[in-house]
């Protein structure tokens, strides 16, 4: 603490992120976003993925109800979903994420039904560890801003 | 290939000789042989069903002075070889019809055709040749049936007139145009499987090795016809040499026969002649004796004068052994007569065969009593001995007095043994009548008149055998004479059983006897000798044949065997160029599948390099990451040549700056040099367009090659230096513009101080004039310019024996030198190969222990002059700052100024050099407005440097810009360099090598002082796009936010809409908006059809400007309404792109944003803004 931690913050946050792109989790798409964000946005890499994680609680909700209906028949919604999540997904460089979500559109498309649920299985698996991962890469953020951030009277 | 023509022309030779020989014989001939053409016609109509209009259409041809076009025409205009093939056999079957049907040479020159027409089909297919086959077949029964039938024809054309000259023309312009022909179509046939392999050879090995085994059985199939033709003409050419034997022994034994019957003839002729003369002399003699006997009283005739006189006149009978004359006395008389001549009446004993001497007519009995008798009264000496016989006993003679006195002639006796002589004889015998017998006296009439008869006996065989003493040639024939009265037994009068029975000729004598018949039997003596004229031509041609066949069967086994062995070579090299690919393709696929996992390695490595090392850890990290890049490369360098070799290769065709290029590389391998202390220099003829089109990946390989090659053969000292030229520029080494080409081609090696570093080097111009296609014209298009690059350095030089195969993979100069200096060799050659794939030329000059100079060519597209780099915009900027500038190189090798001079020029300042810093001094006060002052580290003096800071700071104190100074320095001199900077003495030090990016930045650096750089590429975007309306249309609500983030970031004021209707709406003119970016994959409405709703829109809006109904200020300042639309899409595939710009889109941005494509595909809507 009290500042000195910057440093190992800062190669804890690079290490993580080094091992996540190498576990292909992400790509370079994040380190652009990560570009974008500046002093006019300070939160931007934290405000998109939010979004992004709000936007997919809600697909996946949606694509798991589809699902479990018993006289499910309609593919092309799934479709749709998948869309969005796969569009979405490589926005922001989650490219296993995008990756099983192509995997499972091209099952939606041949209409296969176990497929699908397997699919589906998947992309949450994925989607959850992408979660976790994020949740500590930003507590990392949080805890390296808030050493920045100590000043110490000179 | 080459023989086959000679073959023909032996034929056509051999042909041309039995044609002469033909025409000769003919004349000797009798008119009787040769026929008419009409005649021909209708034998030709009669025995071969050949139609009428054939024959007109075959008189027609022969009389036709153009054959050989006519023939052509026909050929040509029959789709296939079929009908060709029909015309050719037509042709040869009338040929021989015409030849056969005329004489044996007509048959042999038949032959003799028919021999090329078998050899025609060699490298046929079987089809065509089971059709050339039976075609031959035909002829054969051709022949046959008129060899059975050529005395018929003979009867035919008998009495017919016949133009022998033009119907030997025109056989024997047929027979030459038969073996153009079939030369012909030979070479056809035979040309054209060729090619057809070699068009299958460049598909691919399994069909290949298909048709290799059709076209073996193709070829076996053929050899095999080919042996059958040949055992047919062999065949053909036995029975021909038969036939002649036989025709020939025919003519012989006529021969022989028609001697026979002459020498027959005329030995009958010369006895019948013989004994018609002594049978007269008998007549004659009956009439002497009638006159002088009996017409005188007393007698004038007695013995002894009858005995006299016939003795005397003997000559005339030559025939006859003697005459007797005996007078007919009837019983009355028998008494007075006997008294009369003083002695009886004897009777002719026949039983008693004594011999003449013992023969005393005393001792004979006394004729026995009889109605008459006819003793005999004077008689011959020869025969004295029959005087008083009774020739009326004998019953030959009985017979012969009673049928002569009846006849009123000669008549002969049938042969019998002669009294006493013991040999074959005939007597002849004449009544003698009264002087008064009327001449058309009856029977009985003579009988009464009778008073006399007159006999006269001829010894046979010692008679002919005088006779054929006389005669020639009488060893060689045997003669026989028979009395042929009674026929069924011959009575043998003269002969002997010797000589050739089985020949003979029989020739009828008439000996005047109308009663009695004799004929002539004559033979050979000897038997018929062997015939040797007819056995020693006919072997010949046999032998001929024979030999003939041989050969030709020696040249088809011969040519089997070449057959075989090509097609077994060419199957090796097919195996050989299938392996070859497959070890190419086994390389790529290996090579490929090794960087595959070695990327993994050397990624794993750089992070682990990341990780917290020791030192030792550190540096085994790194070794390894060095060894892994050293394999990668290697494993690209294989896979390279691999490519090249296996043809899969291809260069690119894009628009690239090959300054840039160079800029690269130099930056790339300036590490490299600057470690070794070796001065790197690049320079690019002003000549040189900017932008070139051709593959700027290879031509950098091959230029990094060639660098990285000289940085690791030279050693601490020296200079590498890389320069492009027009090769036009050279062409001409009397006008040369260029200041750098005019210095290093002038000054030889020998002349050190006008290189880059002052060391000297090999001159380049001697590998130039190696090239060959470099002073050639031929590619000399307005929209391809040849470059000659050159790379020179100061190395170790390549040693004289091994510079031959310095471009051969994997071959180094020698196996020491990858000790000393690494690396695997297949570099050069792999340049070599991708320069000549660029349309160029490699070549080097190499002194050992001076350096080596590698130049090449290329050929390169001129770019049009418009099109503009993405890369280069980027400088833009810089170069806009620096234009106009004005700048002194103070450097004293002048090569080296032009070099600086070169990269200076490229930003758009002008240059002037100095030599030294005391010329600086003096040339200053000329220059005004010096923005820098560039100064050689070289030539750097710390005395002269202050007259000359002191001259331009002092001088210019009063303007507002004071030239800065920049020192040039190598890494190696960089330590005093810096110091030089700290203490303030000059403004920045510039690492050589130069390069367009280092010089502006140091550049900017020191002209705009203190400024601190922004981010280039991002101002430059920001510049576009600041304060421009953009509208995002998305219904993903991340990509909405990332997409807004990145265009905020460059200053845009962006608006979001989550959907195509939306965005429908804010688009509705007016608007503000200066562009939109628009998601594909949309619900509800897509982007295409959010935009073509646009479209519509814009366009109905603009049409009412136009018509005036609205006006135009009202919808602002526009006066026509098009917002650039810019597709967002996730996946940039052709299709969609196609898509994008047919629903009137402007362009498409891949959706994770790129800064780079963004930007390119915005600024050019903004640019002109």
């Amino acid at each position: 603490m009290l500042g000195l931690g910057v440093d190992r913050l800062q190669a804890d946050i690079n290490r993580l992120l080094a091992s996540l792109f190498h576990q292909g989790v992400l790509d370079e798409q994040f380190l652009q976003l990560q570009q974008l964000q500046d002093d006019t946005s300070p939160n931007f890499v934290y405000d998109v993925i939010n979004i992004y994680f709000d936007e997919s609680e809600k697909l996946l909700r949606n694509l798991r109800l589809l699902l479990m209906d018993r006289e499910f028949s309609d593919f092309k919604k799934i479709g749709l979903h998948l869309n969005q999540l796969v569009g979405s997904s490589s926005s922001i460089g989650a490219r296993r994420v995008r990756n099983v979500c192509v995997a499972f559109r091209s099952a939606s498309e041949l209409n296969n039904r176990l497929g699908c649920l397997r699919g589906l299985e998947v992309v949450e698996h994925e989607y959850h560890y992408l979660k976790n991962m994020m949740h500590e890469l930003f507590q990392l953020e949080q805890q390296r801003l808030l050493a920045a951030g100590v000043r110490y009277p000179m | 290939m080459a023989k086959k023509p000679l073959f023909f022309f032996l034929i056509l030779c051999g042909s041309m000789v039995i044609v002469v020989l033909l025409m000769f014989s003919r004349f000797g001939r009798s008119k009787e042989e040769t026929g008419s053409c009409n005649g021909e016609a209708r034998v030709l109509y009669k025995h071969q069903n050949v139609t009428r209009s054939e024959i007109h259409a075959l008189v027609s041809l022969f009389s036709d002075s153009d054959q050989v076009t006519s023939f052509e025409c026909r050929k040509e205009s029959s789709p296939g070889m079929w009908a060709s093939y029909g015309i050719t056999c037509a042709l040869n079957m009338r040929l021989e019809k015409h030849e056969t049907t005329e004489s044996f040479h007509g048959r042999r020159v038949a032959a003799q055709c028919f021999i090329p027409d078998g050899e025609l089909p060699l490298d046929l297919n079987p089809s065509d040749l089971s059709h050339s086959i039976s075609s031959a077949a035909h002829m054969c029964d051709n022949l046959e049936q008129s060899l059975e039938q050529p005395k018929e024809h003979k009867n035919v054309e008998e009495g017919l007139d016949w133009d022998l000259l033009s119907y030997l023309r025109n056989t024997w312009w047929c027979l030459i145009l038969g073996i153009l022909v079939c030369h012909r179509i030979f070479v056809f046939h035979s040309k054209t499987p060729r090619e057809r392999q070699e068009k299958v050879y460049l598909q691919e090995p399994l069909a290949q090795k298909k048709q290799q085994q059709c076209s073996q059985t193709n070829s076996r199939g053929a050899g095999k016809w080919r042996k059958n033709i040949l055992l047919l003409g062999v065949i053909a050419g036995v029975s021909l040499s038969v036939w002649w034997f036989w025709d020939t022994n025919e003519e012989i034994i006529l021969k022989r026969r028609e001697t026979l019957e002459n020498m027959c003839d005329e030995r009958a002729r010369v006895l019948q002649d013989q004994f018609n003369v002594s049978l007269n002399h008998v007549h004659a003699l009956s009439i002497l004796v009638s006159t002088f006997h009996h017409g005188k009283t007393p007698s004038a005739i007695d013995q002894k004068t009858f005995g006299e006189y016939t003795e005397r006149t003997n000559f005339e009978r030559p025939l006859t052994s003697g005459v007797a004359y005996a007078l007919k006395v009837p019983h009355l008389k028998r008494e007075q007569f006997e008294k009369e001549h003083g002695w009886t009446i004897k009777k002719m004993e026949t039983e008693d065969q004594t011999l003449v001497q013992d023969c005393v007519p005393e001792n004979f009995d006394p004729a026995p009593i009889q109605d008459e008798y006819a003793p005999v009264i004077f008689a011959q000496e020869t025969v004295s001995h029959i005087v008083s016989v009774d020739m009326m006993s004998g019953e030959e003679d009985r017979e012969n007095i009673l049928r002569a006195r009846a006849s009123g002639k000669g008549v002969l006796t049938s042969p019998f043994k002669l009294l006493k002589s013991n040999h074959l004889g005939v007597v002849l015998t004449f009544a003698v009548y009264d002087a008064n017998l009327p001449l058309d006296a009856t029977e009985e009439q003579r009988i009464e008149a009778t008073i006399g008869y007159l006999g006269a006996s001829y010894d046979m065989p010692s008679l002919v055998e005088k006779l054929l003493h006389q005669l020639a040639s009488k060893q060689t024939i045997a003669v026989d004479v028979y009395d042929t009265t009674n026929a069924s037994g011959l009575i043998k009068m003269y002969g002997s059983d010797i000589g050739d029975i089985s020949e003979q000729h029989i020739s009828s004598l008439d000996f005047g006897d109308p009663s009695r018949k004799h004929e002539m039997h004559c033979r050979f003596k000897h038997k018929l000798p062997i015939p040797w004229t007819a056995i020693i031509p006919s072997g010949l041609v046999l032998v001929i044949t024979f030999l003939v066949g041989y050969i030709f069967n020696e040249a088809l086994t011969r040519i089997a065997t070449v057959e075989e062995d090509c097609q077994k070579m060419r199957e090796l090299k097919a195996r050989a160029e299938a392996a070859d690919v497959a070890k190419s393709q086994f390389l790529a696929t290996v090579s490929h599948e090794i960087r595959t996992p070695m990327n993994g390695v050397l990624g794993m490595l750089k992070l682990l390099m990341d990780t917290d090392l020791d030192v030792k850890q550190m540096d085994y990290a790194q070794t390894a990451h060095g060894s892994g890049k050293d394999l990668i490369s290697l494993i690209n360098e294989v896979l390279d040549q691999a490519k090249i070799e296996s043809g899969r290769l291809e260069l690119e065709n894009v628009p690239f700056d090959m300054r840039f290029v160079l800029d690269n590389v130099s930056s790339l391998l300036s590490g490299k040099a600057n470690e070794k202390g070796i001065e790197l220099a690049v320079y690019v003829s002003r000549q040189v367009p900017d932008i070139v089109v051709g593959d700027s990946c290879r031509f950098r390989q091959i230029i990094t090659n060639l660098v990285g090659n000289s940085i690791k053969f030279t050693q601490d000292k020296g200079h590498i230096f890389i320069s492009v030229h027009l090769a036009d520029e050279v062409k001409e080494p009397l006008n040369i513009e260029d200041a750098v080409l005019k210095q290093r081609l002038a000054l030889g090696c020998s002349e050190p101080g006008e290189t880059v570093s002052g060391f000297p080097a090999v001159n380049a111009l001697r590998s130039w004039s190696h090239f060959k296609t470099f002073y050639s014209n031929e590619s000399h298009n307005s929209d391809k310019i040849k470059l000659l690059v050159t790379v020179e350095d100061t190395g170790v030089g390549i040693p004289v024996d091994a510079q031959g195969r310095i471009f051969t993979p994997f071959m180094q100069a020698d196996s020491s030198t990858s000790r000393t200096y690494g690396g695997t060799g297949i570099g050069l050659s792999i340049s070599k190969r991708l320069v000549e794939l660029m349309q160029g030329e490699m070549g080097f000059v190499s002194e050992p222990g001076i350096g080596s100079t590698f130049s090449f060519t290329g050929v390169f597209g001129k770019a049009e002059a418009n099109s503009s780099i993405a890369k280069l915009e980027r400088f833009d900027l810089a170069i806009q700052e620096f234009k106009g500038l004005r700048a002194l190189v103070i450097d004293n090798r002048n090569i080296r100024a032009e070099v600086t001079s070169y990269h200076l020029r490229r930003l758009g300042i002008s240059v002037d050099i100095a030599s030294s810093l005391r010329m600086a001094c003096t040339s200053v006060s000329k220059l005004g407005n010096l923005a820098m002052v560039l100064i050689e580290n070289d030539v750097w003096n710390k005395k002269d440097f202050a007259v000359l800071d002191e001259l331009l700071t002092g001088s210019k104190e009063t303007s507002a810009r004071v030239p800065k100074f920049l020192l040039l320095a190598t890494s190696a001199t960089l330590v005093e360099s810096s110091e030089m900077k700290s203490s303030g003495l000059i403004d920045e030090v510039v690492i050589k090598p130069l390069r367009m990016s280092v010089l502006i930045c140091c550049l900017q650096e020191t002209l705009v002082n203190g400024k601190k750089r922004q981010p280039r590429k991002r101002r430059n975007l920001g510049r576009l796009i600041r304060e421009k309306q953009i509208l995002v249309v998305d219904d993903n609500l991340v990509n909405r936010r990332v997409a807004e983030g990145a265009l905020k970031k460059y200053g845009a004021i962006v608006t979001c809409v989550e959907s195509g209707k939306a965005a429908l709406a804010m688009l509705k003119p007016p608007h503000n908006f200066d562009a939109c970016f628009m998601d594909l994959q949309m619900p509800e409405m897509d982007g295409f059809e959010a935009t073509r709703r646009i479209r519509d829109l814009e366009r109905r809006i603009n049409k009412k400007i136009a018509s005036g109904e609205v006006s135009a200020e009202m919808f602002s300042k526009f006066n026509s309404w098009h917002v650039p639309i810019l597709a967002m899409t996730a996946d940039v595939i052709q299709a969609t792109n196609e898509e994008c710009m047919k629903c009137g889109m402007d362009g498409y941005v891949s959706k994770p944003f790129e800064e780079e494509v963004l930007y390119t595909a915005v600024a050019r809507f903004f640019e002109s803004c």
